[in-house]
């Protein structure tokens, strides 16, 4: 198991040297540096001499190599630099945005993950009478809406007319529930659809199984074995659905914290979106897609953990 | 020259689909899907919805007219006509405006109601119609060839060929959907190309081929040692001609398929990246820049709700159809695919 894991890391390491390249290759040899000066001076409307200074103080005139190994060093290394367009330490803002995104992210997905479970285990219980019929109908139509349609009426309603919790803002302690409850509350109801569906789906190839026949005859109760026997069995395919669904967590973080003001890394990227500001988003990028390689790894792990044969592959 | 160009892409996409589909009802497969479609009654409303925004889309593309300011009329433009444009927001079916210390008098009814500006709702609602079926399709048109050509040949080649391809996808893949589509449109700007849906269609293009490539190198994986490959092989059937007139027409009905609920979700990514601030400019209406704005109307006193919840709806409604359709097609093609 152990060499399992230690191979899986080691197969990311080129991915994450692609993602440096083709990073790379977009902003700073698609683009020119006096593209690149042009912007970031462009309020004070540059003269060629500036432009050129520009580029020397930030190196773009060195060789492409040179540059790619020291783009490379710098995001490996998590010295991000400074901000294009306030000046600040990256790497300090992206700290002090974990806790925050942390915290949402870990409550959405876990709430969404109980949810969604059970709901697909519900209609696939009743799988062809008017529940499962109506449930399947709501999914779809929950799917059809998009985030932030369900963002700025979650807010209304919740926020606004039944002034159940604040609609934005954060505090770093005990209170900070308050603040990311409702944001994950709409993230639950905006994610149902998509996963019940795909879940129920899951439950369905297991459900007429020979074994469930088994446990059902020697008097187990319903609910232990739809929810342990079945789940189990149907447990490969929920890991690979689980997994994919962590971009969606990512899309997730950056739309709920900025429209809740929740401090953290979401945010972050969005303001630099909106500022223009290239070396956050660079600096973010990277990041998340860290994030996201770890949870590849972590599949594969959780893979083969449930079934032994993948690990001889 | 652009203004050409943007009334013939619409006509030219929704021109494609319509021959594919028209081909396809030759095929015996398709035939016999068609008609399980066509006694779907569910089904077949959700394609007279889905035509009727076609329709729109279409109708909003062909430019009849030039206006006084020198824009390019459409039909639907010249239908509007007699509809002025107002002082500010009023309610659906509403004589007066709302927002103002003294309300003025209307000029016109408006179904929908009026927006910021004063321009009918219903109307912006009927502009967004071509923007989401330009993202959503063309879009698809894009991804659509890079990865029926990289899948089969990856699938089929195999060994380096499929390493390398992989890899390529796999490293698109660990950029986060999102922020691959945020860095792309950015740097597309830096470039000093305006923001456009062309610039939009190509960023979504590169991020969405790589789950449809996925699929088809997996599906042609599958079929590459069948025994009507091998037969075609053994006969001295250039590899070309395998992959084209053999393993292609095997692939197509799943491509289609995806490609068709893969266009829901690109309206739907619409909205998102326009919510996020990268998405299609103001000037060019769309159901994105309408939900946008409403986050600052709903807390307004008193509240505009009808902007935001014609702009859903209108959202709501076509996607919710392309769903069904899509999903009624999958299980019309391929019981087997059933969900």
């Amino acid at each position: 198991m152990l060499w399992y894991v230690a191979r899986r890391i080691l197969y990311s390491i080129p991915i994450l040297i692609g993602v440096t390249l083709f990073t790379f290759l977009l902003f700073f040899v698609s683009v020119t540096p006096q593209q690149m000066a042009r912007h970031n001076l462009s309020a004070r409307n540059p003269k060629p001499a500036q432009i050129k200074a520009w580029v020397k103080q930030h190196g773009y005139d060195k060789p492409k190599v040179v540059q790619f190994v020291d783009y490379t060093k710098s995001l490996f290394t998590f010295q991000f630099g400074k901000s294009d367009a306030t000046g600040q330490d990256i790497s300090d803002r992206l700290r002090h945005g974990i806790l925050p995104s942390t915290e949402l992210g870990v409550i959405m997905f876990t709430a969404s993950l109980i949810t969604n479970v059970f709901f697909a285990v519900y209609f696939a219980y009743y799988r062809g009478t008017y529940v499962d019929n109506w449930g399947r109908l709501l999914c779809v139509v929950v799917m059809s809406i998009t985030t932030p349609v369900f963002i700025i009426a979650g807010q209304y309603i919740f926020g606004i007319i039944l002034k159940l919790w604040p609609i934005a803002g954060y505090h770093i302690g005990m209170t900070s529930w308050k603040f990311v409850f409702l944001p994950a509350l709409i993230g639950v109801i905006s994610g149902f659809g998509g996963s019940v569906r795909l879940y129920r789906t899951f439950i369905l190839e297991e459900i007429n199984q020979d074994y469930v026949r088994t446990a059902r005859a020697k008097g187990v109760p319903e609910g232990r074995t739809l929810f342990l026997h079945v789940l189990k069995n149907a447990a490969i395919p929920f890991i690979t659905s689980i997994v994919l669904s962590i971009p969606f967590l990512i899309t997730g973080s950056l739309l709920y914290e900025s429209f809740f003001g929740i401090p953290g890394i979401g945010n972050i990227t969005v303001e630099a979106v909106q500022g223009q500001d290239f070396a956050t988003i660079r600096a973010v990028t990277f990041f998340y897609t860290i994030l996201y390689v770890i949870g590849a790894i972590m599949t594969d792990i959780a893979y083969a953990a449930a079934d032994p044969r993948i690990r001889l592959e | 020259m652009t203004m050409i160009l943007s009334d013939i892409i619409p006509i030219a996409i929704v021109g494609l689909f319509l021959f594919v589909i028209i081909r396809a009802g030759r095929e015996p497969l398709w035939e016999e899907a068609y008609r399980r479609l066509g006694s779907n009654r569910q089904t077949m409303a959700a394609i007279v919805v889905m035509s009727l925004f076609i329709a729109i889309g279409i109708l909003d593309s062909i430019t009849v007219s030039v206006s006084n300011s020198g824009k390019p009329q459409t039909i639907v433009d010249v239908m509007f006509r007699g509809i002025p444009q107002e002082r500010t927001y009023s309610e659906p079916m509403g004589t007066v405006t709302v927002g103002e210390p003294h309300p003025h008098e209307l000029k016109h009814k408006h179904i929908f109601g009026t927006d910021g500006v004063g321009r009918d709702v219903f109307y912006n609602m009927l502009k967004g119609c071509r923007t989401a079926i330009i993202i959503g399709c063309l879009t698809q048109l894009i991804a659509m060839p890079v990865a029926l050509v990289l899948g089969m040949l990856a699938g089929y080649f195999g060994k380096l060929t499929d390493d390398l391809i992989q890899y390529a996808y796999t490293v698109l893949d660990s950029i986060p959907g999102v922020l691959l589509l945020i860095v792309i449109i950015t740097v597309l700007s830096l470039k000093g190309q305006e923001r456009g849906l062309l610039q939009i269609c190509t960023a979504l293009g590169v991020t969405s081929w790589v789950q449809l490539c996925r699929l088809v190198r997996g599906e042609t994986l599958k079929h590459r040692d069948r025994d009507y490959v091998r037969a075609a092989r053994a006969l001295g059937v250039s590899h070309g001609r395998i992959l084209l007139r053999h393993i292609l027409p095997n692939l197509l009905p799943i491509l289609i398929i995806t490609a068709t609920l893969g266009v829901s979700g690109n309206i739907i990514s619409e909205t998102i990246l326009t919510y996020l601030g990268v998405g299609v400019p103001p000037d060019i209406g769309s159901w994105g820049n309408m939900i946008d704005s409403a986050r600052m109307e709903l807390a307004r006193q008193p509240v505009i709700w009808w902007n935001f919840s014609v702009a859903s709806l209108a959202v709501l409604i076509l996607v919710l159809c392309i769903n069904i359709f899509g999903d009624a097609l999958r299980d019309a093609v391929d019981p087997r695919l059933r969900s």
